[in-house]
């Protein structure tokens, strides 16, 4: 299921040099054209389906059309993130659609604080990781 | 001032005390734990991606496969791992991190992951008592679409964004100029600027992922890319720890997970949630029916679970005997279930059939739309894949490393700090342990962070080394940058620069190493057959291939990344051959079979088989090491 980037939507991030895509792709595929801006999938058939970039958007812009050596043409899975839930569209091949809603934190984006409130490390030289400090740890 | 180009890269050089090569679940907790330990020391973590979406977590996940909770001893787990890797495992390291991973996962919960509950406890935490849904006996379910933005999240808090460098793709360690199996240092590329790095480190993690993409896989045209682990992980862990001398371990070991047919989504929720029955074409339980042939591997076959390769060994005879195909009756369970539930909670139950997919395996409900299929009236084909290496799913290749050292084990099993491969300073974690597969995502977020205190030791140990790199750099950033010279030598000899007789394409090197991994090595397409003479043939092939590829090519940056991929993929591949090789058995059936040595033997083979590559000379060693169990097995159906 590789991405396809609407050319009409694609504003290329309004002229950065690094687009939402970009950044975000975890195999390296999305590639703006510089001279159009607009981004595209320069290796669609290295793409994984993780619809990291499709989320990323901020134009939603893309989308993923299915693998066509083994999916039928007319379906659809089209994510909508917010920064604490996700809302799924599934279009089947025969028209019908089905909505999921799922959350995806709990917490503000941004709100960790990996130390806070931890107390502070024990022995360096003993087998418990920082946060599991006084605790014994079972052996064999 | 010079102005860098392609093919006049800047050199850029860091010192640092400790360095993270990946940007993982175990780079995570590396960088979690390092930190707190050594708040002044210089860490510096790299990631080929975006850490907010990297790894093998990338898309998220449905659920936490590693979760023990108060109820569960990490002997247990030790037992689990055990059988289902048909009894050749480390119990030290399976041990330790059935001990620490809770931690990893009250963690995940306090920074914002959402844990489902059991109704009793809704809203309670599970450090203070909250009761998970559980999939299965060590399984939690999650709503886990955000579960590594969210880790990442609490890394790069830790680390600071400064000692983060992205987009940069390691692809070389480097060994000390003086002190003999010490490690030095790292190089690698920038796959976004002209940008070259070589990095001097006292100690380094090497936890960059398994290996994808070794192997043809099934679908060979746009879908190449739905691999079931990663596909951008290729095997770079392994292939740099090999080339600098790091024992390896149980390379033979390969993970062939059966999945749904094509997408290749998950099938656990289905089997331990749904009480899915799986069966072949003809509505026969294929695990039932062939339990006298996979009693020919006891005393695995007496699992309180029947291990992983077992039950695909009873799934191939059908395939290959014509009755498939092989059906998940997902109609037969969702009515079983719904015959007890509410109109209300059979709509939450669809709801979690397909969260299932679209947390971890998109992909998997885009062929569910595509195809009509609607899991309450049709049954999905299941099909075994094509072959993956890692250490942390349900595979335990990887690196040989020094376990705890306060548990019983052989003294061999902790020569030095623990997780340190048998190369000075160099640590690994999640894929890249070997011998003690089932971490998952927790435990290898929890192994991490055991390596990386271990790493704060070992530099407070050797507070005064100060690494020097062997070998020219200037060479060898040359080497990293061949791809790039050789391309721009010769691409305008020919009328069409794909096609030149000067220089192989990465995708065409990566197409030739799928083929003879696929034919001569126990691919797909031999039902996953293969032999001593199979495996010369495929050894000579792969030989040449290797000579190749300091022919590749890379137009660009995004092709370099590529060839040096597809290096680390012949280096993981070769290991892999050369083991199943030396291994005269069939220890795994239905992941691999070694035709001529068509049996469990369990008087010559129940042992590690390791191998090192001689960094001085290339030469490739292969050899047994004794396997102990630290705990006891049970094989008669008493739990594990």
């Amino acid at each position: 299921m590789p991405t396809f980037v609407h050319t009409e939507k694609c504003d290329g991030c309004k002229g950065g040099t690094v687009t939402a895509c970009m950044y975000i792709c975890p195999n390296n595929l999305m590639k703006l054209d510089t001279a159009r801006m607009k981004a595209f999938n320069q290796e669609p058939d290295q793409c994984w389906e993780c619809q990291c970039c499709v989320k990323a958007c901020p134009q939603q812009a893309i989308e993923v059309r299915a693998y066509q050596d083994f999916v039928p043409m007319g379906g659809a899975v089209i994510p909508m993130r917010t920064d604490s839930a996700i809302m799924w569209t599934i279009k089947f091949r025969d028209g019908e659609v089905k909505r999921f809603k799922f959350p995806v934190r709990t917490t503000p984006v941004g709100s960790i604080d990996p130390y806070a409130g931890k107390s502070a490390p024990g022995s360096l030289d003993d087998n418990l990781l920082f946060t599991e400090t006084g605790k014994t740890l079972p052996s064999i | 001032m010079t102005e860098y180009s392609f093919g006049n890269p800047e050199i850029i050089e860091i010192d640092t005390d400790i360095l993270i090569i990946g940007g993982g679940m175990a780079a995570c907790g590396a960088a979690f734990e390092a930190r707190r330990w050594a708040p002044d020391a210089k860490i510096t973590l790299v990631d080929k991606a975006a850490m907010d979406r990297s790894g093998a977590v990338a898309m998220g996940l449905s659920a936490i496969n590693t979760y023990l909770g108060p109820d569960r001893d990490p002997a247990d787990y030790c037992r689990m791992v055990s059988a289902d890797l048909m009894g050749i495992t480390r119990d030290d390291l399976v041990y330790d991190v059935g001990r620490h991973v809770d931690d990893s996962v009250h963690m995940f919960e306090e920074w914002g992951l959402p844990i489902w509950k059991d109704k009793s406890t809704e809203g309670v935490a599970l450090k203070d008592g909250g009761k998970p849904v559980r999939s299965g006996k060590w399984q939690i379910m999650i709503n886990g679409e955000g579960y590594k933005t969210i880790v990442a999240e609490a890394a790069k808090k830790a680390l600071g964004i400064d000692n983060i460098i992205e987009r940069c793709f390691i692809v070389k360690m480097l060994l000390d100029k003086n002190e003999p199996n010490r490690i030095a240092g790292a190089v690698g590329f920038s796959v976004r600027e002209h940008k070259l790095y070589v990095f001097r480190a006292n100690t380094i993690l090497d936890v960059a992922g398994g290996a994808v993409n070794c192997f043809r896989p099934r679908s060979t045209g746009e879908g190449n890319g739905r691999t079931w682990y990663p596909v951008w992980n290729s095997g770079s862990t392994y292939a740099m720890a090999a080339e600098v001398g790091a024992e390896l371990t149980m390379m033979e070991n390969r993970f062939v997970p059966a999945r749904f047919k094509d997408g290749y989504g998950p099938v656990g929720a289905w089997f331990l949630l749904f009480k899915s029955k799986a069966t072949n074409g003809f509505g026969e339980d294929y695990v039932v029916k062939n339990a006298e042939m996979l009693a020919e591997f006891a005393p695995y076959d007496k699992a309180t679970v029947v291990p992983t390769c077992l039950r695909n060994h009873a799934m191939l005879k059908e395939m290959k005997e014509g009755r498939g195909p092989i059906l998940m009756q997902t109609p037969d369970a969702m009515a079983k279930l719904a015959e007890t539930m509410t109109p209300q909670e059979i709509k939450h139950l669809e709801a979690e059939a397909w969260e299932d997919f679209l947390d971890m395996c998109i992909g998997q409900a885009g062929v569910w739309a595509g195809n009509n299929i609607r899991p309450e009236k049709t049954p999905s084909e299941l099909m075994p894949t094509e072959p993956y290496l890692l250490g942390s799913h349900s595979g335990c290749c990887g690196i040989w490393v020094s376990g705890p050292e306060d548990l019983n084990s052989p003294a061999e099993w902790k020569w030095g700090y623990n997780r340190m491969t048998t190369v000075k300073g160099l640590f690994t974690a999640g894929d890249g342990v070997g011998a003690s597969g089932h971490k998952f995502s927790s435990g290898s977020h929890a192994e991490g962070r055991i390596a990386a205190k271990n790493m704060v030791k070992f530099v407070r140990d050797h507070k005064d080394f100060k690494p020097e790199l062997k070998g020219d750099i200037k060479a060898i950033t040359e080497e990293i940058y061949q791809p790039v010279r050789t391309y721009l030598e010769h691409k305008d000899k020919t009328t069409a620069e794909d096609v030149n007789p000067n220089y192989i394409l990465p995708r065409m090197l990566q197409m030739r190493l799928q083929k003879l991994m696929d034919e001569y090595v126990a691919g797909v397409s031999t039902y996953y057959n293969t032999n001593g003479k199979l495996l010369e043939m495929g050894l000579n092939y792969l030989t040449m291939l290797k000579e190749d590829s300091k022919k590749m090519r890379a137009k660009d940056l995004h092709e370099l990344m590529r060839a040096w991929e597809n290096y680390h993929r012949i280096v993981t591949a070769e290991a892999h051959l050369r083991h199943i090789m030396f291994r005269q058995e069939t220890r795994y059936p239905g992941f691999y079979y070694r035709a001529d040595y068509p049996k469990l033997n369990e008087a010559e083979w129940k042992c590690f088989v390791n191998s090192r590559i001689d960094p001085d000379t290339g030469d490739w060693q292969c050899f047994k090491r004794p396997h102990v169990d630290m705990v006891e097995k049970r094989y008669q159906g008493q739990g594990h």
